[in-house]
């Protein structure tokens, strides 16, 4: 009971008239001129330095990117985009290169302790027990500012860094898997990242090294008409573990900013990797002005024998979310998972789900789905589930259920099944209601108020999706879903 | 006017010359012309449309068949004697030859006072359209086959079910195909059920022999409110050269029902989709299906049931038995529009594997924008349960033996509902066959 007071009065304490993380910060920033043309992909690659084949590259992808047409079957509706009018790189003044915290710009650091970072390395220290530290990569518009425990992370091997410093530092190793898992030519977002990508992080956890601390990277977008195209590769050798939590804030905004991610994951024989997201981009307002564009695409390679890829999101910002975390079982054996909580309340549209191809033999996957609609949103699960000819004994679960909340809102579900082999066990269950009477009275007759029995009701729904984040996020993100459901429940 | 192809497709631009060469010289010319067009802008559906991503009929119509002609008296006798071996006890019978409806094959003595049968063709040249009808024909709209089907029309059946009269008589709906050369056949047949009405209506498709053929054909109803219709519908022994697209428009009225039964037991292509509404409140519907594939065999059932009205249940449930190389798909899509409170959908597609190479593509969805519903899904694919076999098998029964009973249990569930006594013999017997055929 304890737990579901401590809910309500964390929605009681929060003001959602006001987006909590809807603060500007006036940093000085150094940006490209509005507008996209292999100049400004040039630009970006000279600004960062990079080498000859990363720079041809990106122009590549850029070429093709003018060749293709944005995506128009996902169900979420937006005038078109004005490519034209963005500016494709941002970098705080003053933190090229900072060799450490203090040369940060102040405003910047402060700007992170508003968004709850535990980011100066002292802090955590003295604060935090050694088994729950995170290593934080922090990416403010379009450049990566500092990254933590670097050293300590180099002791057991592992390399956690911008990637704009990967590419110097480990060229090798970003050439060998970049673009492997999302190839350039992809999609029409993961295109354009591929040719105006700015930073992002990189992680490689060598053979047989369990990393010894969770890795986090909080993405934020400040600057006005700034799109964002940050770019994760994170690569799990033979037999290594890491988990990795991503975080992301904007500032509110009248105009819609566009963040078009691209995220690979590679598994090696006997790895795994666990990816958490809480995303909580600026959603709008009330009447749909402003927000963030979501477009990400997300994938992991399950490339070798019983690797293990799980992706847990809890998605509640963004005007629209087009995201669809995906896993390749290519490795015998191997495993992926995806545990999903998406919230729209106001105008938000969600169209997210997951695509698991089964590829290798006695490959299993595992789908949970909870989606939560309110006001006038709409939100919508796609997802794949595919077996290939020769993935014999290939296994999946799915189970995606909708919960609607107010009469005006939207709940779909879209899956797609496709078993290629009739060896294949695939199994799928969704269900869309609204939260019962029946529930409710009973909460309310043993003295829960509506909305106490409404958030005990609603926390219980997804739970199975909570259960899967670490510590560190199931705590914000209880938190998150509390605020995100204010005013729409009760 | 000629029809315009937007794009280069041999069977499109030799369905644009047959239709140039079509002179059904009545006042339906305007009609087929305006259908033609529609068919002609959309073209074959492809890949790339949504409902059909997974029969993509511009590449399996290669050529267009030309439409089948009048059937000679050969045909008409080989149809009687075809039609005598296959009874359903006291059962009137309407027949359509090759996509036109034929008076002296039919046996409409059995039928009551309070439901009228006619050819469709007079019907449609002698007043418009009931408007229940003609909304319920919308139902499938943008598809371009129901399009060129209404271009092509060459004939079916009109029934109508006076107010308030129930009839205990089924009433069979035959439509035959003479498989002697390569043709194409398009037939439309209404059927409309005033206020209180019921009626049983059995649809069956088969041919006598096995050339190519393209079936385009439709079952159009609307349902009065406090009328029932079932509708049973059997797709059997089409060969593996038959391209079969069924189409079934049904518009439900207020505390209504409709409960239909389709069983597809055939090689080749086939695609049934039935597109329903309820407009009423309180009605029900009850969609059953059975496939029975093997070879290279494909069977697409597409569903789309829209919840207009509120307070309504709909409940489908779809068994799929594939072996060999067979592919079966199931595309089933519950709407629930803004207001349609209280709606309660279920919707469950069930596929056991027996072949190696069978494919099953699964894609339920839903759409839903009304709060107070309860609605789910679900979709399984495997085989054959071992555990279930070792069960039967450590109680002495041999393992071909349990494997059939097992597939009956699974197979009947759907077809268990059906009414009409020797239609579900017919339907079970016909399972016990099939898998005794395919009983490894």
């Amino acid at each position: 009971m304890a737990a579901v007071q401590e809910t309500v009065d964390q929605v009681k304490s929060i003001d959602v008239s006001e987006y909590k993380y809807g603060f500007v910060s006036d940093i000085e920033s150094e940006k490209a001129p509005k507008g996209l043309n292999e100049d400004i992909v040039r630009f970006i690659s000279a600004k960062k330095n990079e080498p000859e084949w990363l720079t041809e590259w990106r122009l590549e992808a850029f070429r093709r990117w003018q060749t293709m047409e944005s995506p128009d079957w996902s169900r979420v509706k937006h005038p078109p985009i004005d490519y034209q009018d963005l500016h494709y790189f941002s970098a705080p003044k003053g933190t090229s290169g900072p060799k450490s915290l203090d040369e940060v710009d102040p405003e910047l650091l402060r700007t992170y302790e508003k968004l709850g970072i535990p980011l100066r390395e002292q802090e955590i220290l003295a604060g935090v027990e050694p088994s729950s530290r995170v290593a934080v990569d922090a990416v403010f518009d379009s450049v990566s500012v500092a990254t933590t425990f670097k050293a300590e992370l180099a002791k057991s091997g592992v390399i956690f860094c911008p990637i704009s410093e990967a590419v110097h530092s480990h060229p090798e190793l970003v050439k060998k898997y970049l673009g492997s898992v999302v190839p350039v030519t992809d999609n029409y977002y993961a295109t354009l990242n591929s040719a105006v990508f700015s930073d992002g992080s990189f992680v490689y956890i060598p053979p047989g090294v369990r990393c010894p601390m969770e890795l986090s990277t909080y993405f934020r977008i400040n600057d006005t008409k700034t799109g964002q195209f940050e770019r994760t590769l994170i690569i799990a050798d033979k037999g290594s573990y890491v988990s990795y939590l991503e975080g992301c804030t904007a500032p509110m905004r009248d105009e819609n900013q566009l963040h078009a991610a691209v995220v690979e994951l590679v598994a090696l024989e006997d790895a795994e990797i666990k990816y958490s997201t809480v995303q909580n981009w600026y959603p709008g307002d009330a009447e749909g002005r402003g927000g963030i564009y979501n477009f990400v695409t997300k994938r992991g390679d399950c490339r070798e024998a019983r690797a293990k890829i799980s992706w847990t999101q809890v998605e509640t910002g963004s005007a629209i979310t087009w995201k669809y975390p995906s896993c390749i079982l290519r490795g015998d054996d191997s495993r992926g998972e995806f545990y999903s909580i998406a919230i729209s309340n106001g105008m938000q549209q969600v169209d997210s789900g997951t695509k698991m191809v089964h590829l290798g033999k006695n490959t299993t996957s595992r789908i949970i789905s909870k989606g939560i609609a309110a006001g006038r949103s709409d939100n919508t699960y796609r997802g794949l589930v595919s077996a290939h000819r020769k993935a014999t004994n290939a296994r999946n679960f799915t189970n995606c259920d909708s919960l609607l909340i107010g009469e005006l809102c939207g709940a779909h579900t879209v899956p797609y099944i496709e078993a290629k082999t009739a060896t294949a066990v695939f199994e799928h269950e969704a269900t869309t209601s609204k939260i019962s009477e029946d529930q409710l009275f009973y909460c309310r007759q043993r003295g829960l108020s509506g909305e106490e029995a409404t958030a005990l009701i609603v926390n219980g729904f997804v739970r199975d999706v909570l259960q899967q984040l670490p510590m560190e996020f199931a705590v914000e993100a209880q938190k998150l879903i509390a605020i995100s459901l204010e005013g729409s429940v009760g | 006017m000629a029809p315009m192809i937007r794009r280069e497709h041999d069977a499109e631009r030799a369905l644009g010359e047959q239709f140039s060469a079509f002179r059904p010289g009545d006042a339906s010319a305007s009609r087929r012309q305006e259908a033609f067009t529609l068919f002609a802008e959309a073209g074959l559906p492809t890949r790339r449309i949504e409902s059909w991503h997974y029969t993509d009929l511009r590449g399996l119509v290669r050529e267009a068949l030309p439409p089948a002609p009048e059937p000679d008296a050969e045909t008409v006798a080989q149809a009687r004697e075809r039609l005598q071996a296959h009874e359903v006890p006291g059962a009137a019978r309407i027949v359509v030859l090759d996509g036109s409806f034929r008076p002296e094959l039919s046996d409409l003595s059995a039928l009551p006072a309070g439901v009228t049968v006619r050819s469709v063709l007079d019907a449609l040249a002698t007043g418009d359209l009931d408007a229940d009808l003609a909304a319920a024909q919308k139902l499938g709209a943008p598809e371009s086959m129901l399009a060129l089907n209404a271009a092509f029309l060459q004939g079916g059946a009109m029934v109508e079910v006076a107010e308030g009269a129930r009839i205990d008589t089924p009433v069979e709906l035959v439509l035959l195909l003479s498989g002697r050369a390569p043709a194409a056949t398009y037939d439309r047949s209404f059927v409309k059920l005033g206020r209180g009405a019921a009626l049983t209506l059995v649809e069956r498709h088969a041919a006598l022999g096995g050339a190519k053929s393209l079936t385009a054909t439709v079952v159009v109803a609307a349902i009065g409110d406090g009328a029932a219709l079932e509708h049973l519908v059997r797709v059997d022994g089409l060969g593996p050269q038959a391209l079969h697209l069924g189409t079934t428009l049904v518009r439900i009225g207020a505390e209504a029902k409709f409960e239909s039964t389709t069983l597809v037991a055939t090689g080749g292509v086939t695609r049934r989709q039935s597109y329903l509404e309820f407009v009423g409140e309180n009605s029900t519907s009850h969609l059953y299906g059975v496939s029975l594939l093997d070879g290279r065999a494909h069977a697409d059932t597409t569903l789309i049931v829209t919840h207009t009205a509120a307070h309504c249940e709909s409940r489908e449930l779809f068994k799929h038995i594939l072996d060999g190389e067979a592919t079966g798909i199931y595309q089933g899509r519950v709407v629930v529009a803004p207001g349609a409170q209280k709606t309660d959908g279920k919707m469950l597609s069930k596929c056991i594997f027996l072949g190696e190479g069978a494919n099953m593509y699964n894609k339920p969805e839903l759409e839903i924008f009304a709060d107070d519903v309860v609605c789910g899904h679900g979709a399984t694919v495997g085989a054959l349960d071992e555990d279930q076999l070792f069960y039967l098998r450590a109680r002495g029964i041999p393992l071909r033996e349990a494997q059939a009973l097992l597939l009956e249990a699974f197979a009947a569930e759907a077809v268990d509902t059906v009414s009409v006594d020797a239609v579900k013999d017919e339907m079970v017997a016909r399972v016990g066959q099939w898998l005794r055929q395919h009983g490894r």
